[in-house]
């Protein structure tokens, strides 16, 4: 159990130890973990990149009375690789009037945030590739830098529905980053920490969703609008704007945008975990497997939201984000902090 | 700061257009401040044919109209022609004729629906009512053997008589549709969303709907009590009870509600003629070359998406020397150039879905 709870550490650490013996200097052995840990990202980004876009797509057939994928493989779960393998040989259609490097550019960083979000999450304990003291304001930094690789598909398609997308993007993000953040300020004000491992320390006894409701709300509203999806599809919206940022993507590149939606989606899922369900606490199996557990039933839940909802119309989103979402947000870090406060001081007077 | 408006090609490729319809949007940002809606991308010239076929000839044309509901287009053309020869249909005809057209119509409605919902963005929304659609579909099939090309109605009758396997599978259909308008009403009506999108979005009064020439559910969802079943019946219309749903302020939301009250209400008419299906046959004694006297007729039942008009004239040859149309589709769309203004993009695209208009009826 215990051996199985920590098997990922381990390896690290035999790793490390390896590289050690076949006389490896201290820097090189770090170096050579960046490589490590940074592989593993990428493995775990592809795969749940890959899983997922399969998996949202058997649920909506679910959902939708109909069997999904279902041809190649067993219940045909090898047709996303089908998928990416098509896409990756198709020709790639570049806008004659598109400012080609940008154009080009766009999907490539829609990356970046991404695989830096995915370094201070923490699978299990200690199953963090960098553990950061201000992990929680690292995780707001870079996830709010996804707005600029949207932006640039957006100007570089040189298309009228594609920039129409991109503003939406743009207002539609930085709108939401405001509750999503003062969402987590209130688990924050709590633990007194911004350490990602100690804030699920701290939920051992009992998960921030039950001390936070309201504040776990705001994030999951707000996540799915920094997420871009349904209801707050309005960068892409389909009935709208054709595919609005994606209009002009075609082939690898488009692949690309889609992978990229659902690891942001993963991260978006991963961060809700961690912040609010216990992260990787739980009873009987190993930490690493709850944490992917709980990923997968709140991944599922805004897959649920997805197919169920229309979409909401610009107007309505900004004055919902600033009107009704910020000021909830707000009065929340209030409460907390008058609960907070009282908690602290007040058991004194008892 | 200065800003300049800018011109947006709205279809016609384009998913929400339903087809080929071209909107040329003058946008202010997201606002649209004009708008110029072009038609005829589906032209076909189905009225010029019709004049070098033989009258019986000219039915399968008609299924090519409102490609959703070729049965009342059928209805309609026939009907016309039986007026003009002045023929007696049999009971049994009018009853499968009656029966036939108000599937129709909840076929139709249904894909209204759907499309509507889903261009709103609730793409799940679209296969519930699809799902009725198809089982409809699959009624249509055990008696024409034709899933939307039907060419079952005749002039004096139906082709054949009903299939065997159409009455248990009409009976399985009439025991399973309430529970999907229960469950559908659950999903969408109370939906924040949904009325946030709809209500008060492209508002059509009373008056403007009546000068525009709006009929069907788009007339009503305004507040007109206008349908021709019941003002000026045709067929057996007059035996049967059922109400004309009606909106109040005929905004996006109340296109939907008149929709889904009106499949309703259609229900309740397939009921009531399914009990009271006579036995006898299904063709008058038309002679084998139709040849109806010279002279012209106008003839209106009420098709899905409004009223059809249809205008045959006769020079005594067995081909018709003209025939024309009224299309309602043709004239719902009329009132979009106006309507778009001031709205946003979204909100057009949410009133295009909400007229539920086919493209095949406004290009003929």
């Amino acid at each position: 159990m215990e051996f199985l709870n920590n098997i990922f550490v381990y390896i690290a650490q035999w790793i490390r130890e390896t590289l050690a013996t076949l006389g490896f200097t201290p820097v090189w052995v770090e170096v050579s973990m960046a490589v490590v840990y940074l592989v593993a990202i990428l493995g775990v980004c592809t795969l749940a990149a890959l899983f997922y876009v399969l998996w949202e797509r058997k649920l909506a057939g679910y959902i939708q009375y109909r069997p999904g994928p279902n041809r190649l493989g067993p219940n045909g779960w090898f047709q996303t690789i089908a998928d990416a393998i098509k896409l990756l040989t198709k020709e790639d259609v570049v806008p004659s009037e598109a400012d080609k490097i940008v154009h080009l550019m766009a999907p490539v960083f829609i990356f970046v945030p991404t695989v830096l979000a995915l370094a201070v999450i923490p699978f299990g304990k200690g199953m963090a590739a960098v553990d950061l003291n201000l992990g929680v304001f690292y995780l707001i930094a870079v996830t709010s830098l996804s707005t600029i690789p949207i932006f640039m598909g957006g100007w570089g398609s040189n298309n009228k529905y594609s920039l129409l997308g991109a503003m939406r993007a743009v207002a539609q993000m930085v709108s939401y980053e405001i509750p999503l953040v003062f969402s987590l300020l209130g688990v924050v004000l709590i633990t007194g920490t911004l350490q990602l491992q100690g804030i699920v320390e701290a939920q051992s006894q009992v998960w921030f969703v039950l001390l936070q409701p309201i504040a776990f709300l705001i994030y999951i509203i707000a996540a799915t609008a920094e997420t871009n999806r349904a209801p707050f599809d309005l960068p892409e919206g389909e009935s709208e704007l054709t595919a609005g940022i994606y209009t002009e993507y075609s082939g690898m590149k488009w692949a690309l945008f889609f992978l990229a939606e659902y690891c942001n989606l993963f991260i978006v899922s991963a961060m809700g975990v961690t912040m609010f369900l216990g992260g990787w606490q739980g009873p009987f199996l190993p930490g690493w497997v709850w944490f992917l557990i709980k990923t997968h039933l709140l991944f599922s839940f805004f897959i649920w939201i997805r197919w169920t909802f229309p979409r909401i119309r610009v107007d309505q989103l900004m004055h919902f984000g600033w009107k009704f979402l910020v000021p909830l947000s707000l009065a929340n870090i209030f409460l907390t902090g008058i609960g907070v406060y009282i908690y602290k001081n007040g058991l004194g007077w008892w | 700061m200065k800003t300049q408006t800018y011109t947006v090609n709205f279809g016609p490729q384009h998913p929400s257009t339903h087809g080929v319809l071209r909107v040329v949007l003058e946008l202010d940002g997201e606002t649209c401040v004009g708008s110029k809606t072009h038609v005829g991308y589906l032209h076909r010239g189905i009225e010029k044919l019709m004049e070098d076929r033989t009258y019986p000839q000219v039915i399968p044309y008609t299924d090519r109209l409102d490609y959703l509901a070729g049965i009342s287009n059928n209805l309609a053309y026939v009907q016309t022609v039986e007026k003009l020869m002045k023929i007696e249909v049999p009971e049994r005809a009018e009853y499968i004729r009656v029966i036939l057209a108000e599937l129709m119509r909840i076929a139709s409605h249904m894909v209204g629906i759907g499309i509507y919902i889903m261009d709103l963005g609730a793409v799940s929304a679209v296969f519930y009512p699809f799902i009725e659609r198809e089982k409809i579909l699959d009624l249509m099939c055990h008696i024409t053997g034709a899933r939307m090309t039907f060419n079952y109605m005749r002039i004096g009758g139906v082709a054949q008589d009903l299939h065997p396997d159409f009455i248990p599978a009409l009976d399985k259909f009439i025991a399973d549709f309430p529970r999907f308008i229960e469950d559908y009403h659950k999903l969408v009506d109370d939906n924040e969303i949904f009325k946030a999108r709809t209500k008060n979005i492209g508002v059509v009064c009373a008056e403007k709907a009546m000068d525009y020439g709006l009929t069907g559910p788009n007339l009503r969802a305004s507040g007109v009590k206008h349908d021709t079943r019941v003002i000026n019946p045709y067929s057996i219309y007059d035996r049967f009870d059922f109400e004309i749903p009606v909106g109040e302020t005929g905004d996006c939301y109340d296109r939907y509600v008149v929709r889904m009250r009106e499949v309703e209400e259609s229900f309740k008419i397939i009921k009531q003629a399914y009990k009271d299906l006579p036995e006898g046959p299904v063709m008058a004694k038309v002679p084998k070359l139709i040849k109806p006297p010279q002279g012209d007729v106008y003839h209106q039942t009420e098709n899905p998406k409004g009223v059809l008009g249809c205008y045959v004239v006769s020079d005594g040859s067995p081909k018709p020397y003209r025939v024309h149309f009224r299309r309602p589709s043709f004239n719902n769309i009329s009132i979009f150039d106006e309507l778009f203004i001031g709205h946003k993009v979204a909100d057009v695209v949410a009133i295009l879905a909400s007229f539920d208009f086919v493209l095949g009826e406004v290009d003929a």
